[in-house]
């Protein structure tokens, strides 16, 4: 009798439990109507690869949330039948052959159902034959290089993307604007419908280079040149971040690329090709010490400004002070020399890689006449580009 | 207490020393678990303080608090003192106490160097911490130290590091050569190995993949040590080496690591659900097979850590269906636990709650490590927050919940006193609640493109960012009331039966509550065969 009594028990229990469930399910349905989705999972993509890992990766979220809920509803039906509180016995068995059997084959099963499609996907993205453009993407602590690979090196076009989003906005000390640590100054700019390849490589740490709407994430490693490639379907601007650890701005060194017509990339990337003469021209003219100063607080500011800080204090030991000591106002060929060719084993870049002789020559003049350095000297493009004419 | 006194009066043992020198000098294995497991419980707290910064800092976007470079020396000070702080010493301390309780043998069976594994770790974590405070801060390249960041890139605190990684591997490899010796040779006289509780069975193939794996732990720092001081470039591309050389010799070591912190964590919840559920574990045998399988498996599966390396398509898709694998075991026993808990006699107090979120929440980061497995889909999840939340819900919910279930299941056998129940489920539901709050929203940051170590966001994750952080604090102010459970606990509380658990079997519910300072001087005999 009192068994039976506690049996009803149960079963108001159960139901209780039931119309709660109800009642959190109902809640959560109309909020996630509220909440955007984007927000919560993995983006389609615009390429048919990102299409394709995107199936995938629903596929086997379905498949585990179907295997999550078989398994834990007979856990929590027994935690609300099989209790010690409604009088139920425990039962005396201990194993059963057939039923261990059943659960560790009937998995194997679902796994290659899973490999499968896994598999096919990974021999696409894997297919790197054949590209229409090539470029080569580099990492920098914290920046990215982008050179647009050409059989005649003098249509190369190179150029550096850093963080656009100003200091002040990572402080607190302005408003956060749209694009807060997803914009950048130089986008990558590819053509529609094009096969473009990206041969990824680092300069210092490894980095990572991932733009999830192509479902392309390859580290950038030293040493190593890693493929990777993309079909843009639809123009848009689309954003990526690095996603290996690089140090200290790892997290401020995001990447943007901008997919558009195939006639609108030819006229970008002539416009760039002329840039580039004409940062040659700007070499062969003698700068004042105005122009320098101008020129090289921006350069500082893009390229310096990171690791040696605004007011050129730096963060020592890792990052010295430029400011009343060391090769800034020290001889000023040894300054040069630093800032061109790097320090081995340290975070020093070789900048020559990055900046043209104008941009070093500037930044140099500016750190010497900086924050009360007042050194008093200039150095012009022309000297700068001998030093690396003669390197070479 | 005078029960025990009584018991042994005639057998010429003495008692603890009196003072500090006990706890310096001790070689009882009851003495060198309680150090283990107050050791692992302060470096708990200091790792969760520098989560907490994590979290606070990661509240709202906009650097708030702290600077990239510290933050940065937070996530990787965070993750090597859970790590190697608090997880191992917990386990480790775990298996002093029980392991000689469980099979019937007086103490572990290399005493002094037992002592030595323990005092060598404050010197470790000393150093380790010490860090904070040097020119250059401490580690900051995260606790997976990939070179070159951490060789050539790394602040002049890695030198600290690096030994402190040699002293922690060199007690961790001293601590399970005891383990096993004392699980091979001390078994009371009739036990077989397919007689042994599951947790002392988890423990011994802990203690082989320990005794593997530390060496490689130790030979990759080594490699770092002569990088930076001796003009080596193993690492160095610019030397003729290779970064990822690092990567392949870490995850040698890192991935059977991920299954030394959980492997006796399937031990404990294998003991606990039984208890509560007052029926035998079901399918003992494929139990102890199937954690064989895994200790194996995860030999064979390190570089499904670096998918995104660049491997040929040929070493991709091995891993892949390597690491799938393991997905078999596991299952078995998770399966074998919902099996032992249907048609059982269940209660739930606190051990047991424990051990059932383990068991959900432990399955959730399996499932979600299973579509990790998914290269393709690897390439998308890889070095996001759906990482941060998979390996947080099996160690968090997986290994910590385990290691409290346990604290809670044997503190009255070790103090002699019951816990208070109320507060004990209090913590429970507080730590259910917050350790959800905290990860599970991590998944929809990682799937929406959030990458793990970064200081700042872009705006659209800033939504369960803030969530994630509220449930940060809510589990970790919570383990303060944990501390207070426990230390009530000590000073006294209703008494504790021998059995402690109406459904508890085992040979350490055999022995008086508190357990005696010396135990089995004489080899107990054992009910009849009751495992087999």
């Amino acid at each position: 009798m009192a068994r039976k009594e506690s049996k009803v028990g149960g079963v108001q229990r159960l139901k209780a439990s039931l119309q709660w469930l109800i009642a959190v399910a109902a809640l959560s349905s109309s909020w996630q109507a509220l909440a955007d989705w984007s927000a919560l999972n993995m983006t389609r993509g615009v390429t048919a690869i990102s299409r394709e890992v995107y199936d995938l990766h629903m596929l086997i979220f379905t498949i585990c949330v179907v295997i999550g809920v078989l398994v834990f509803g007979v856990m929590i039906w027994s935690m609300l039948v099989h209790r010690k509180s409604l009088g139920h016995k425990p039962a005396t068995f201990s194993h059963s052959t057939k039923l261990e059997y059943a659960w560790t084959i009937i998995p194997i099963f679902i796994l290659i159902g899973m490999a499968v499609p896994a598999t096919s996907t990974l021999r696409d993205m894997y297919d790197a034959s054949g590209a229409d453009i090539d470029i080569e993407v580099r990492g920098y602590q914290w920046k990215w290089q982008y050179t647009y690979l050409s059989d005649d090196p003098n249509q190369e076009v190179k150029f550096i993307s850093s963080l656009l989003t100003p200091p002040d906005e990572y402080y607190n000390r302005t408003p956060k604007r749209e694009n807060y640590l997803s914009d950048v100054d130089n986008p990558l700019v590819i053509p529609i419908n094009k096969r473009v390849r990206f041969l990824i490589t680092s300069n210092d740490v490894i980095h990572s280079w991932w733009v999830p709407d192509f479902a392309v994430k390859k580290d950038a490693i030293p040493g190593f040149v890693h493929e990777a490639w993309a079909v843009v379907e639809e123009p848009g601007i689309y954003r990526g971040k690095c996603t290996e650890l690089c140090g200290k701005d790892h997290g401020f060194m995001p990447i943007v690329v901008k997919a558009v017509e195939q006639a609108e990339y030819e006229s970008w990337l002539a416009m760039k090709q002329q840039e580039a003469l004409q940062v040659y021209e700007t070499v062969g003219k003698t700068w004042t010490m105005a122009e320098l100063m101008e020129t090289g607080e921006q350069v500082y500011a893009q390229a310096c400004q990171s690791c040696h800080q605004a007011n050129g204090q730096g963060i020592p030991p890792a990052f010295p002070s430029l400011v009343g000591q060391g090769l800034a106002i020290g001889p000023i060929d040894a300054h040069i020399d630093i800032v061109v060719n790097g320090k081995a084993g340290s975070a020093m870049q070789a900048f020559a890689a990055q900046l043209n002789p104008a941009e070093i020559a500037a930044v140099v003049t500016y750190e010497r006449n900086a924050w009360g350095n007042n050194v008093g000297d200039l150095v012009q493009p022309r000297a700068v580009n001998a030093l690396i004419s003669s390197k070479e | 207490m005078s029960a025990v006194i009584e018991n042994h009066h005639d057998d010429h043992h003495h008692g603890p020393d009196k003072g500090l020198m006990r706890w310096v000098l001790t070689t009882n294995h009851k003495d060198i678990g309680t150090l283990y497991l107050w050791f692992s419980f302060a470096m708990f707290l200091t790792g969760g303080c520098m989560a907490l910064v994590i979290r606070a800092e990661l509240f709202q976007p906009g650097l708030q608090l702290v600077v990239p470079e510290f933050f940065n020396q937070m996530t990787t000070m965070h993750g090597l003192i859970m790590v190697f702080g608090a997880v191992m010493p917990a386990f480790v301390g775990l298996a002093n106490w029980l392991v000689p309780m469980m099979i019937g043998a007086p103490d572990m069976a290399l005493p002094r160097m037992n002592n030595y594994s323990f005092w060598i770790l404050p010197f470790a974590f000393s150093m380790l911490l010490s860090t904070l405070f040097m020119e250059g801060g401490a580690p900051n390249f995260g606790w997976t130290f990939y070179a070159p960041l951490s060789t050539e890139y790394a602040p002049p605190s890695v030198t600290f590091f690096i030994f402190a990684v040699h002293l922690m591997g060199i007690s961790s490899i001293m601590g399970s050569i005891n383990v096993v010796v004392t699980i091979l040779n001390l078994r009371a006289p009739g036990m077989r190995l397919m007689d042994m509780p599951l947790f002392v069975w988890t423990w011994l193939i802990t203690a082989y993949l320990l005794i593997a794996v530390m060496p490689v732990l130790a030979g990759v720092v080594t490699m770092m040590l002569m990088d930076i001081h001796f003009g080596t470039a193993f690492f160095s591309a610019g030397g003729g080496g290779d970064p990822v050389l690092f990567q392949h010799v870490f995850w040698f070591f890192g991935h059977p690591e991920v299954y030394i912190m959980i492997l006796p964590a399937f031990g404990i919840v294998s003991a606990i659900i039984p208890t509560f559920a007052r029926k035998k574990l079901f399918g003992y045998d494929s139990m102890v097979y199937a954690t064989a399988s895994i200790a194996f498996l995860s030999f064979i599966v390190w570089a499904h850590h670096m998918f995104t390396v660049g491997m040929p398509i040929a070493g991709e898709l091995y891993f892949m269906y390597a690491t799938m694998l393991i997905a078999v075991p596991t299952g078995v026993k998770v399966f074998n636990w919902a099996a032992t808990m249907w048609q059982g006699s269940m209660t739930f107090e606190t051990p047991m709650l424990f051990a059932v979120a383990f068991v959900i929440l432990f399955t959730i980061g399996g499932l979600s490590g299973l579509m990790l497995s998914i290269v393709p889909a690897d390439f998308q999840y890889h070095d996001t927050y759906f990482v941060v939340a998979h390996f947080h819900y099996v160690l968090v919910p997986g290994s910590i919940f385990s290691i409290m279930a346990a604290a809670y299941y044997w503190l009255p056998k070790w103090t002699g006193n019951m816990y208070d129940e109320t507060l004990g489920k209090t913590h429970f539901w507080l730590s259910f609640v917050g350790v959800n709050v905290t990860f599970f929203p991590q998944h929809f940051i990682g799937l929406a493109g959030m990458p793990r170590r970064y200081p700042d966001y872009a705006l659209q994750f800033a939504d369960w960012n803030m969530v994630s952080s509220v449930g940060a604090f809510i589990f970790g102010f919570s383990q303060l009331l944990f501390l207070f459970i426990v230390i009530k606990c000590i000073m006294g509380g209703k008494k504790a039966t021998d059995e402690v658990w109406d459904g508890a079997e085992g040979l350490e519910w055999t022995i008086a509550s508190p357990a005696p300072y010396h135990t089995f001087s004489t080899p107990p005999e054992l009910p009849e065969r009751s495992m087999a």
